[in-house]
């Protein structure tokens, strides 16, 4: 996409983007270049001994159980919130458009969680499902469920899903709610005239025109999923209880932050940004094709 | 900070008749990161604030760097990057990292040795020196928030269930059989643990004087192997599964995530760190009491000294090039005897529940009577000091990436308790991850 | 846009009888029932933590530590906001919430003028000149879009401790304010300018700075606005790099600060001030989402146009 009229002259736009690279370059790939070279290497902790060892990080993480776990709860928990803040956002947002002007109430009421930073937001979910302090964790347990995310794997998973979710719903109501007042009333009246049922008319006609906002959203709520829930899990859970909870992104942290494997988590640090690449072209084309719509 | 300068400059030619009063104006500063949340971070920044007081030639600034795992890595990254600060605190469990860091740190009996301030290493408690002490036994670090963990329990409930609540079972058979008479008694969780590796495990072998690794649990070298597949642990382990099945015991998560379990009063009988008394004075809202941790009867040689936790503060040089000068060191070294000097030490063990960690602080808190007036308060140290000298199992742990084998203990256990594997299981695995931490460990610190 | 619950009463059916459209219209009285039903317990469910951290705040910390929390505010709210605001949550000696909502706002305000300002230059570049390696600068930009803080960020902290920047405002603000997001933004809005327009300044003469501030600023307002909002949440929500970067207490923000006091989740945390702290933290940013709505809601959906 470009546009036909331009400017002319070559040091003008270099200069207006230099503050832009500058700190692109001093911040982002200067520190992954750094990420890269440390992840061929083997050194103590302090930098004083290190040692080249090649691909060998690379290959002890993949062979790795703890990190396969880690992979796999990665998919887990990326699909379930996923899913679970589409879907409910979808059903809100499909009912908040029922009714024109309730609509713009429903979302004043609903889009506020948007602001709360996520580290937040574990803190008021602790607060409630806590099993002796929080008063949802003891009220599962006055009515006889054993809750207790410190040891339970799946509660642990539950919480940090229900956490993160709740957070993300409101970016995906916004969306779908925009998505769904976007589509032309005649479009509807013509499948109402036609008689389609309700439910039929939603899934034959509104989802398949919500699918470029759908997608979009996939996208963004799995690339969320991945990396900015970082701070819902290192306070809800930290990963456990053995390893349940444990994220690839967490992973990174563990290793390079508390164990202190530099080489070894900067290898698995190398292994996400190709796959945040991966999804960052994805993202990209899906966005470049919504502008075509 | 540039105006700082110019305003010192000012100062100094303004007093042209005195130039050295200008120079005595500026203290040196010395940084000092630590990892202690509130109440107890305010009462060591307090500390440091009543140091400043007391000379105005060093000024300690003090800085929160959240947890302990959290100041550790700033504390690293600043190091490679030539602005270590001078104290850095660090958990027993970092112990084996900071000693084999080579010039990273400046070991404290050098510091002794050049400043010449008089610190006594020979005041220090034992347990607390050997920890922190090499092979040869000079001292690396200052001991500082030294805690062990000891038994909490609920006298109340005790009453209850018909159990004697001023005497607390001194072996794992009597508190098994408490713990059966609390649950008939409607008490929903007998007991529980804080600290689960650290106090299941590592305290549970050094009362019972059996090694947790091989090469005196790693303080004779890097090439030792964990002893975690031992029969004390296997029996203790499979005890507590047991008791889990059974309703006596409950899992309460890691670190200090199950001390909410006893002040709440759901659990009757809670091992925690003795740092976490203020907490149960000031929440629990029944009688309680606290008693050293039991052991197995029959067992030779049981009980010995339990191992301490808690903090030590390490001097660290600037960065890979870079030395402190003296003049900064003698700062440091004037810290920490204030800080270990016996008033400031009895008074910080008073308030927070720590250990004391000199001998003298120790007899100026019994000599005030504080012992008789808060019974209980002496159970850690005497806990610490039971069976006469550590030997070379109870001398505490000397391991390199202990931090993270603690954590691999903590996840096996938790995988026991979930009912995945068995006790046994869970130490051999535990066994075999760890053991590949130590030789990545001295696989990359074999240099320095 | 045309109303979505257009009537549908059939105009083109006279025969019909009342009883069928009667009918009809029941069942659309019950499903916007149950529409509303669902939406207000979706509000109630979104709204309930936020409510017990409220709840949290207002009682002591005794009757929080047992459990007792009850689902009404108690009589402790003055004093523990007082506790708050002026000497700081969690216990003791923490930094004052006056200070750390100060040091909040300065920096969620630097970052988002910051983003901004350097993403219009960049987006300007890319959309209006063609020169070598634009599309690389483009991408190599865009790439930054998801390289997460936490891939990166012993080696980030290491490059600010290089620059001597620990501790100082830019080493606060500066890593943060490139923005992939931001250009992606204004070079979609530039594309969307009539080349018209462009060829209309040409033709009076307007050099492209001109044309900058004469005519896409101007048009760029309402992008502006929007974008801020969003911004100034990013901003107002940062702590992993504040966390590293400032440990003088003077600079603390309150979102590190709060994350200090919460420590392990449980250990021995004072939940009263600690939530009256939360309550402080998440109003600014809550009140600039709900009061300036529409900005914020064009702001997030305005990539997706």
């Amino acid at each position: 996409m470009q546009k036909k009229v331009i400017f002319r002259g070559r040091l003008l736009p270099i200069a207006l983007l230099a503050p832009q690279l500058a700190v692109t370059f001093v911040f982002f790939f200067w520190p992954a270049g750094q990420a890269i070279y440390q992840s061929l290497l083997r050194e103590d902790a302090f930098g004083l001994s290190r040692e080249f060892v090649g691909l060998e990080n690379f290959q002890e993480v993949l062979s790795d159980p703890t990190w396969l776990n880690a992979a796999l709860n990665t998919v887990v928990f990326s699909g379930c919130v996923a899913a679970l803040a589409l879907g409910l956002a979808l059903f809100l947002a499909v009912q908040a458009d029922k009714s024109l002007r309730g609509a713009t109430v429903y979302r004043s009421l609903l889009i506020w969680p948007y602001a709360v930073a996520p580290a937040v937001a574990a803190v008021l979910w602790l607060f409630l499902f806590q099993p002796e302090v929080g008063m949802i964790g003891r009220g599962l347990r006055a009515v006889g469920i054993p809750w207790d995310y410190r040891l339970n794997g799946t509660h642990a998973m539950v919480l940090v899903v229900i956490a993160a979710v709740w957070k993300q719903l409101a970016y995906n109501f916004i969306f779908f709610l925009a998505g769904l007042q976007s589509i032309p009333a005649s479009v509807l009246e013509a499948a109402a005239i036609d008689g389609a049922r309700p439910a039929r008319r939603f899934w034959t006609i509104i989802f398949p025109l919500l699918s470029p906002t759908t997608f979009f959203l996939l996208v963004v709520n799995l690339t969320y999923a991945f990396f900015e829930t970082f701070g819902i899990i290192h306070a809800l859970t930290n990963g456990g209880p053995a390893k349940a909870t444990e994220t690839l992104i967490y992973k990174v942290y563990v290793d390079g932050v508390e164990n202190l494997n530099l080489g070894q988590s900067a290898a698995q640090s190398v292994i996400l940004m190709i796959i945040v690449i991966a999804l960052t072209a994805i993202q990209f084309r899906a966005v470049e094709k919504k502008v075509h719509y | 900070m540039r105006r700082r300068y110019l305003a010192a400059g000012a100062l100094a030619l303004a007093s042209l008749a005195a130039p050295f009063s200008a120079r005595a104006q500026q203290p040196v500063e010395i940084q000092f990161w630590h990892g202690l949340n509130q109440p107890l971070g305010g009462m060591l920044e307090q500390l440091a604030t009543d140091f400043n007081a007391t000379q105005n030639q060093y000024k300690v600034v003090p800085s929160f760097r959240g947890s302990y795992a959290e100041t550790v890595v700033s504390a690293i990254a600043a190091f490679r990057s030539n602005s270590a600060p001078h104290i850095v605190q660090m958990f027993e469990v970092g112990t084996g990292t900071m000693i084999n860091a080579g010039r990273a740190i400046k070991p404290l009996h050098e510091i002794i040795a050049e400043t010449g301030v008089a610190i006594d290493p020979k005041d220090f408690i034992g347990p607390v020196a050997g920890y922190y002490a090499a092979a040869d036994g000079r001292m690396m670090a200052m001991p500082f928030n030294s805690s062990t963990s000891i038994t909490y329990y609920n006298r109340d409930m005790f009453q209850r269930a018909g159990l004697d609540p001023n005497a607390f079972p001194a072996t794992w058979q009597g508190v098994e059989e408490a713990a059966r008479k609390l649950k008939a008694a409607g008490v929903a969780c007998p007991m529980t643990t804080s600290w689960p590796s650290w106090i299941m495990v590592e305290q549970v072998l050094a009362i019972h004087n059996v090694p947790l690794a091989s090469r005196s649990n790693g303080f004779e070298g890097l090439n030792t192997e964990l002893n975690l597949a031992n029969p004390i642990l296997t029996r203790h382990l499979t005890n507590l599964a047991n008791w889990q099945k059974e309703g006596l015991f409950r899992y309460g998560g890691r670190d200090t995530a199950a001390e909410a379990l006893f002040p709440t009063g759901e659990c009757a009988i809670s091992f925690m760190s003795s740092g976490s008394q203020a907490r149960v004075r000031r929440e629990a809202r029944f009688n309680w009491g606290v008693a050293m941790l039991p052991y197995y009867e029959g067992v030779a040689g049981a009980p010995r000294n339990s191992i301490i936790g808690g903090a030590a503060l390490w001097t660290m040089n600037r960065g890979p090039n870079g030395q402190r000068s003296r003049e900064e060191l003698r700062g440091v070294a004037e810290f920490f005897r204030y800080i270990s000097s016996p008033a400031v030490m009895a008074k910080w063990h008073q308030d927070t529940g720590y250990v004391p960690i000199t001998r003298s602080a120790y007899e100026a808190t019994k000599a005030a009577g504080y012992y008789q007036q808060n019974p209980g308060a002496d159970v850690p140290i005497e806990q610490m000091l039971r069976g006469g000298d550590p030997t070379p199992n109870t001398r505490g742990i000397r391991l390199g990436g202990f931090i993270e084998i603690r954590n691999i203990i903590q996840e096996e256990m938790e995988k026991t308790f979930q009912g995945q594997q068995t006790p046994e299981q869970a130490l051999q695995n535990a066994n075999t991850r760890g053991n590949q931490v130590l030789r990545n460990f001295e696989r990359t610190n074999r240099n320095n | 846009m045309a109303p979505v619950m257009a009537p549908v009463a059939t105009p083109a059916a006279p025969a019909r009888d009342d009883a069928l459209l009667r009918a009809t219209r029941r069942r659309r009285m019950l499903s916007h029932l149950m529409a509303h039903g669902a939406l207000i317990l979706g509000v109630l469910i979104v709204a309930f933590p936020i409510w017990m951290t409220l709840v949290g705040s207002t009682h002591d910390a005794g009757t929080i530590g047992r459990g007792d929390v009850p689902l009404l505010p108690g009589s402790h709210a003055a004093e523990n906001y007082a506790i708050a605001w002026n000497e700081g949550g969690g216990r003791t000696r923490t930094t004052p919430a006056s200070t750390m909502l100060i040091n909040s706002l300065l920096m969620a305000l630097m970052i988002a003028a910051g983003k901004i300002a350097i993403s219009i230059l960049s987006a300007y570049a890319v959309v209006f000149f063609r020169f070598p390696l634009r599309m690389a600068a483009f991408w190599a930009i865009f790439i930054t879009l998801m390289l997460p803080v936490e891939v990166r960020i012993i080696p980030t902290f290491q490059v600010i401790v290089d620059l001597g920047l620990v501790n100082t405002w830019p080493g606060l603000v500066v890593p943060l304010i490139a923005s992939a997001t931001a250009t992606l933004l204004f070079r979609q809005f530039f594309l969307t300018i009539p080349d018209e327009f462009v060829e209309a300044a040409k033709i009076d003469g307007a050099g492209p700075l001109r044309f900058l501030k004469d005519v896409v600023l101007p048009l760029s307002l309402t992008n502006i606005a929007a974008l801020f909002v969003i911004l100034f949440i990013y901003g107002w929500n940062q702590y992993l790099w504040p966390l590293l970067i400032i440990n003088d207490r003077s600079m603390e923000t309150i979102v590190v600060g709060l994350s200090k006091m919460i420590g392990r989740g449980d250990s021995q945390n004072d939940w009263n001030t600690i939530m009256a702290t939360a309550v402080l933290a998440l109003l600014p940013p809550v009140l600039v989402v709900a009061l300036m709505q529409r900005w914020f809601v064009r702001g997030l959906t305005e990539t997706e146009k």
